[in-house]
């Protein structure tokens, strides 16, 4: 498998767009192309959320997103993988992740998308913060 | 030796800076510099994890830490 053709990561402060995300999976041997495309809420547990600041360790993240798409190249027979995150300040309705996987059949594609996404929320350091109309809580941080 | 300590998320808002310099003994590790800075900073036994990063990877558990490396605090991820 060649790293540089078939795994693209974005870590950027730019608004995320679906369509090069999908574009640098395309591959002749691919059968079905799965899409994963993380947006932001409008609410959590019945609080209004107003925006979302996600914060990132910059370069052990794109390493980390690296080494996810070779764990899911490694467990499933994907053509390509893109793994395209955004940072900074979003508002409801924006994309936070979108992450798009090619495979010969759509089976794999399912899995190994779900997986990557799995996993980047447990692997990856990024962090958000939910702000709320009457406050703020960075998510996941406690028990 | 003197570390210094990147931080992130929550443990930014705890300790009040992006980056610490604190001093461990020579031949200190991970788990000791978790310990310590828990004792420093207690608020951060309130947290779900804190694990420590060494020049951009996890540490491991016995890692031995240099006063050369990067270091960063990673509280719970909530990328996604």
């Amino acid at each position: 498998m060649n790293s540089d053709d078939t795994i693209s990561i974005l870590l950027t402060d730019e608004p995320l767009q679906v369509d090069p995300a999908i574009r640098s999976v395309q591959a002749e041997g691919a059968g079905a192309i799965d899409v994963f495309i993380g947006t932001v809420r409008n609410n959590t547990q019945r609080r209004t959320v107003t925006r979302l600041d996600f914060e990132a360790y910059d370069p052990m993240a794109v390493k980390e997103m690296k080494k996810l798409a070779v764990r899911a190249c490694e467990q499933w027979p994907v053509e390509k993988i893109a793994i395209h995150h955004r940072k900074g300040t979003l508002y409801v309705g924006d994309i936070a992740v979108v992450i798009a996987v090619s495979t010969p059949h759509r089976q794999a594609a399912f899995e190994a998308c779900k997986f990557t996404i799995d996993t980047l929320k447990q692997t990856v350091p990024i962090w958000k913060k939910e702000i709320f109309d009457d406050g703020e809580v960075w998510v996941s941080a406690h028990p | 030796m003197e570390l210094n300590i990147l931080l992130f998320g929550i443990t930014k808002d705890i300790i009040g800076q992006q980056k610490l310099r604190y001093k461990m003994p020579a031949g200190a590790t991970v788990p000791d510099l978790v310990e310590q800075l828990k004792k420093s900073y207690p608020e951060l036994h309130d947290l779900d994890s804190v694990l420590v990063a060494v020049n951009n990877e996890y540490g491991q558990k016995q890692q031995e830490l240099r006063e050369s490396d990067e270091i960063a605090l990673i509280p719970p991820v909530s990328g996604g």
